[in-house]
């Protein structure tokens, strides 16, 4: 694997590590819902790109999986439930952006860290492993930070980019695990949309903070 | 002869700075001017304000001690030496063994710190919001500077600019997301440092969020002119920093030739005329902020300056 080979993958996987700390830098849902988009058509260049340098041509087929679902159909999607939620104008309060941001270096820092004994064997590998425990480290902390379910299922999405990219980098992932980890993504997106609704219907919004007093009254809409 | 030679081209080069500052303000200033549908005052006319001020008399408040009369003139000698410093044309200069990033980060520290001294020193009420903001916006940017400054080291394994320049043209260095996130880092501070827009608004002289004039208002007659001069001279200093730092190609490295030099003379003049020319468009196509954002737009900075280090750890290891 020639120099330009890894520059470009270290190219791709950074920047898509660096769409994650948009994401959790965004306090608007449309934006939100925009760079999840970008992220996940990067992470479909990544993955071909590593089709190329790794001579697999299965992978095409992963990063066509990534760039339709993930790029196209799931924001689509999302925009659709924002819109008719009619949350699309709404700014959320990201719980002290400055505290999330440091958490999120932290955990860059951990995910380097840990990654660090494998770097033996192979530097591309280390890279790439590093780059997608952080992006699925900066995911989970995008779904504890966040306060409105449609930006906790972004940052769950997000968290599966970093899977993909780590799956990829490894060498010889079967298809069919990629596609069961593709639909089972694409059935707990269905389940969260239907419960997206179900929680602004009982409680009028959709900001999971509501479900904390919640002990189970009837309201007599349902 | 060499001796002199050399001498010549470092004279030479901290001239330039000095010479070409009003200039690039005055091509910043038309610019914007012309995004607005206005005319614009003619590129010269900083030179001509800083001489109409030469010439004016200078007034001082009965309470003005003499930190407020020696503030400009060492603003501008700390900005100038600042600015000097940075190799524009050729690297290897006679006096480029003391161009190291960290010293200029000081420099542009002390000239801030005399600058906030002089807002505070007549006691009015803007000269003092004008200098607590200028320090809050410092301690924020300064660390991500400072980051910005280790990453750029990292890659070139040495903290002194002219040997920076040169590691970055000859060695093949590859596409490197950590040296993206540094020059965003840099222009994001070189943006409050400068008071540019979403910051601060250059063209403002009374606006209740202003920050850099609200710390000169009361300066007046020669005094202004120097504190104007040196605000050109910075806004020079980071143009040619990121010249410098991220492109620095056509620098004349070598043997200094007289054919090496005007490429190098050429391509720099051409390098910042470009920065100069996009700086004003980024400031019309963005809105002031409120001055309570600035820690996030800075702390955005910071983070991107400080992902730029990490992900140097994961190609290079420890």
């Amino acid at each position: 694997m020639g120099s330009l080979a890894f520059d470009i993958a270290h190219l791709l996987a950074g920047t898509m590590l660096v769409l994650s700390f948009v994401l959790l830098y965004q306090d608007r849902v449309t934006a939100v819902l925009n760079v999840f988009a970008l992220q996940a058509i990067v992470l479909a260049l990544s993955v071909a790109w590593q089709s190329v340098a790794q001579a697999s041509p299965h992978l095409v087929v992963t990063a066509a999986v990534a760039l339709v679902v993930k790029g196209f159909i799931v924001p689509a999607a999302l925009h659709r439930i924002v819109r008719k939620l009619d949350i699309h104008r709404e700014i959320e309060q990201v719980i002290g952006g400055g505290v999330t941001m440091l958490a999120g270096l932290a955990l860059v820092a951990l995910s380097i860290l840990l990654v660090q004994p494998v770097g033996e064997v192979n530097i591309i590998t280390r890279e790439d492993l590093a780059f997608a425990l952080a992006v699925v480290l900066l995911g989970l902390l995008m779904m504890i930070t966040r306060r409105n379910a449609v930006t906790q299922i972004v940052g769950f999405m997000s968290l599966e980019n970093g899977l993909v990219l780590a799956a990829t980098g490894a060498k010889g992932m079967p298809l069919v695990v990629e596609f069961s980890v593709a639909f089972s993504v694409l059935i707990a997106f269905i389940v969260f949309g239907v419960f997206v609704f179900r929680i602004r219907e009982r409680f009028d919004t959709v900001d999971v903070s509501a479900l904390d007093s919640f002990r189970g009254e009837r309201s007599d809409r349902i | 002869m060499a001796m002199i030679v050399e001498l010549g081209l470092q004279g030479l080069q901290m001239l330039l700075v000095v010479l070409i500052a009003p200039l690039v303000l005055g091509i910043t200033r038309k610019v914007k001017a012309r995004l607005l549908r206005r005319i614009g005052p003619p590129v010269l006319q900083p030179y001509r304000d800083i001489w109409k001020l030469m010439h004016k008399e200078a007034v001082l408040a009965h309470n003005a001690s003499w930190i407020y009369r020696v503030a400009p003139y060492f603003i501008f000698a700390a900005t100038w030496v600042a600015a000097a410093l940075v190799p524009t044309y050729a690297t290897a200069l006679l006096f480029s063994w003391s161009a190291d990033l960290i010293a200029l980060v000081a420099l542009l520290g002390t000239a801030r710190f005399a600058l906030a001294l002089a807002g505070m020193d007549v006691g009015t009420a803007f000269g003092g919001i004008g200098s607590s903001r200028e320090v809050m916006i410092a301690s924020l940017a300064e660390p991500a500077m400072i980051l910005i400054v280790f990453t750029v080291a990292l890659v070139a394994g040495t903290t002194q600019l002219s040997a920076i320049a040169t590691t970055f043209i000859t060695a093949s260095v590859g596409l490197r997301v950590s040296l993206g996130l540094a020059l965003f880092a840099l222009i994001c501070v070189g943006i409050a440092e400068n008071a540019r827009i979403p910051i601060d608004n250059p063209a403002t002289h009374l606006e209740l969020t202003m920050v850099h004039e609200a710390m000169v208002l009361e300066y007046s007659g020669r005094h202004l002119a120097v504190i104007e001069a040196a605000a050109a001279l910075k806004l020079v200093l980071y143009f040619s920093l990121v010249a410098c730092l991220f492109v620095p190609f056509g620098m004349a490295t070598g043997e200094k030739t007289v054919g090496a030099l005007a490429l190098g003379m050429g391509s720099y003049l051409a390098k910042i005329f470009v920065l100069a020319v996009l700086l004003p468009i980024g400031e019309t196509s963005v809105a002031k902020m409120r001055v309570f954002r600035y820690p996030i737009f800075l702390g955005g900075a910071f983070a991107a300056a400080a992902l730029a280090v990490f992900l140097l750890f994961v190609s290079r290891g420890f």
